[in-house]
């Protein structure tokens, strides 16, 4: 902890295959700082799944780790079968908001219910990035993409909230303009356990930017500035008044039994019935 | 019971599946329930945490072979089971599976498709999408079992293929295998050939090539391993351009399994050598061909037969074999001709290849009706 940080500790010297000016070097610094900030001197205690899309591209295979690069939208019944077999390992998941609820929407759900002890952190850039530019399920209303030229005619999905009512044990959402907050909430869910959910609001200069009108990341990241609430102001104002806003912090900490108290109590209770 | 004891048992086809799993090392199973496969899954979630092992019913059947993927790279035997419906949703992540090296086993118990066609009936219409049903080059192993003993048997022989070669392995069973009631005799564990994946040593860095079979790490155990679906060069880093790590990766995978495609393909043969109607039949399509050829032969019929236990990689050789002696070759098949193409490539030329198909109602090829054909071939 007293060393200075530096990113390369974690890291294999392998260029980053991110735009300039994408969030996705923001996201993976966060974690890597708060890797860091816990006393973390390598990665060995970790095992990184992700799906398909940039920000599965974070850990792999970036960091100096175990990695499972998986399917689009598939890593987390992959994480699931690590988890449930290696209980001991700490399982964090990256993944874009295409990856984790479009494709892999369901996986997201039923892990939130089963309370699965995992770190999910989606990297919202409110878009699909990597394969140009298309609607998402995460695009604000109205948005012009390459598959919506006329705008989004639908509404974006509330990744947090979701997580919420699935029953997650943790979930916060921040921007990668509120870089020590994002950092502060992953050091906090890998103290944690059960389902843990931070999602990062990210920008694509490349593929969405652009096309709705910022000259570059920053404006990008300005933005999220202007349009950011912390939840607890959030809660005050109605419906009407939240449509233009990022709703920003905790959503939800609590205890609920995790997936892999619940499965060994199980295996155990099946060795008692045996034994009598 | 902690594993099934030697003995003899009656068993239901899916059972003995499930024990023969749990015998072979299989300590993690995720699934999602579908007629005719829920047995297997019934089975093992019962039977799993008796071992300490565990078994989960996830959302779908993505979620449950993914589940199954992340298992196997804890180091365990992990499984699933299937039916047609379920086994098209499995494909993309069986081709990840593949070109991820990760042994693991799929139980698929086929029925009437296509789509949901008659869920309860049973089917063959699976042998082709076994064999081509992901996208891209690779190579399939699977095994067709044909009595509640051989769902025993070849489970574990599926495991011992998955291990050794490191790469996925198709359980080919179909709702008759798996739904009747035979007698099974469970060997002492110490007779049971068990297969383990090869392990690293502490320097090893390349686990997805140099050799034909690279050795496998757990996850957790300080080998920083990358896995990924995209090509890779033997270090599991990502190389998405570079035609020369792509023709590397992917001519390694087919070919660990092709260059053993004798070794992997096993049949049972009868009389091929002196016969002048050949039969070539698997699954449960394969059990009427014992009392057709017994009654042929009665009426002065030289009757021989080829029985695939292994489907993919086709057994060429024994067809090759098989006809250079009889004059026509039956393929009967409860599809619309799937493995009669298979033989028509090998033995077409040599002997007459003539399908025999029945589909629909679940109803099997009796051996009177295999006999009936073999008399009017004869002639």
């Amino acid at each position: 902890m007293n060393e200075t940080f530096s990113v390369k500790k974690y890291l294999r010297n392998l260029k980053l295959p991110f735009c300039p000016g994408c969030g996705a070097f923001t996201v993976m610094n966060a974690f890597l700082k708060a890797v860091h900030e816990l006393g973390y001197e390598d990665l060995s205690s970790f095992v990184f799944c992700s799906g398909i899309g940039c920000s599965a591209w974070i850990p792999s295979p970036y960091f100096i780790a175990d990695s499972i690069h998986t399917l689009h939208g598939r890593s987390i019944p992959v994480a699931t079968g690590v988890k449930l077999m290696r209980p001991s390992l700490n399982v964090v998941v990256f993944g874009g908001d295409g990856d984790i609820v479009g494709i892999g929407l369901s996986h997201f759900i039923h892990a939130a219910r089963r309370n699965l002890d995992i770190l999910v952190i989606m990297v919202n850039n409110m878009v699909y990035g990597m394969t140009g530019g298309q609607v998402a399920p995460t695009t604000p209303f109205k948005a012009k993409t390459t598959t919506t030229p006329y705008g989004n005619f639908e509404q974006p999905l509330d990744a947090a909230n979701l997580a919420v009512v699935a029953g997650a044990n943790y979930v916060a959402r921040w921007t990668t303009a509120h870089q020590n907050e994002l950092k502060e909430a992953i050091k906090k869910a890998l103290c944690l356990n059960g389902f843990r959910f931070i999602e990062a609001i990210s920008q694509c200069p490349t593929a969405f930017g652009r096309r709705v009108g910022f000259k570059d990341a920053g404006e990008m990241v300005k933005w999220f500035k202007e349009k950011a609430i912390p939840i607890e102001q959030a809660k005050k104002l109605g419906e009407e008044d939240l449509t233009q806003k990022i709703i920003l912090g905790e959503f939800i900490q609590r205890k609920r039994q995790t997936l892999t108290e619940t499965v060994y109590s199980a295996i155990k209770e099946a060795s008692n019935v045996e034994e009598n | 019971m902690k594993t099934a004891k030697q003995g003899v048992y009656f068993w239901q086809g899916s059972e003995a599946c499930a024990e023969a799993a749990i015998l072979a090392g299989c300590r993690f199973f995720a699934g999602y329930p579908i007629t005719p496969a829920s047995e297997i899954a019934e089975h093992l979630a019962k039977r799993l945490p008796q071992v300490d092992g565990i078994a989960i019913q996830m959302e779908d059947e993505i979620a449950s072979i993914g589940a199954v993927i992340g298992a196997s790279w804890t180091g365990a035997k992990a499984m699933t089971a299937t039916s047609g419906p379920g086994f098209s949703l499995m494909q993309e992540s069986i081709g990840y599976a593949f070109m991820t090296e990760t042994p693991l086993v799929i139980v698929d118990v086929q029925r009437a498709g296509p789509s949901t066609g008659q869920a309860t009936k049973c089917g063959q219409g699976d042998v082709m999408q076994s064999r081509w049903g992901t996208h891209g080059d690779y190579s399939a192993i699977v095994l067709s079992p044909n009595s509640v003993q051989e769902m025993f048997d070849l489970t574990v022989k599926a495991f011992n293929l998955a291990e050794e070669y490191r790469t996925p392995v198709i359980l080919l069973s179909d709702e008759v295998t798996a739904h009747m009631r035979e007698q099974v005799a469970v060997p002492s564990i110490e007779q049971i050939e068990i297969v383990n994946r090869k392990r690293p040593k502490p320097s090893d860095k390349a686990f997805f090539g140099l050799t034909e079979v690279p050795p496998m790490p757990a996850v957790g155990e300080g080998f920083n391993v990358a896995v990924t679906g995209s090509t890779h060069d033997e270090y599991g880093i990502r190389s998405t351009a570079d035609p020369l790590v792509h023709k590397r990766l992917v001519e390694r995978l087919n070919n660990k399994i092709q260059n053993h495609a004798e070794e992997i393909a096993h049949v049972e043969s009868y009389n091929t050598e002196n016969c002048k109607i050949g039969i070539v039949a698997y699954g449960c399509t394969s059990r009427a061909i014992y009392e057709a050829v017994e009654y042929a032969e009665t009426k002065g019929i030289k009757t021989g037969y080829v029985r695939l236990k292994t489907i993919w990689p086709f057994p060429e050789k024994p067809i090759k074999k098989l006809a250079e002696s009889a004059e026509k070759i039956l393929v009967p098949e409860m599809n619309l001709r799937q493995i009669f193409h298979e033989v028509k490539k090998v033995a077409e030329g040599t002997a007459k290849i003539i399908p025999i198909n029945k589909i629909g109602g679940g109803e099997l090829i009796t051996p009177e009706e295999l006999l009936d054909i073999i008399i009017k071939e004869a002639e």
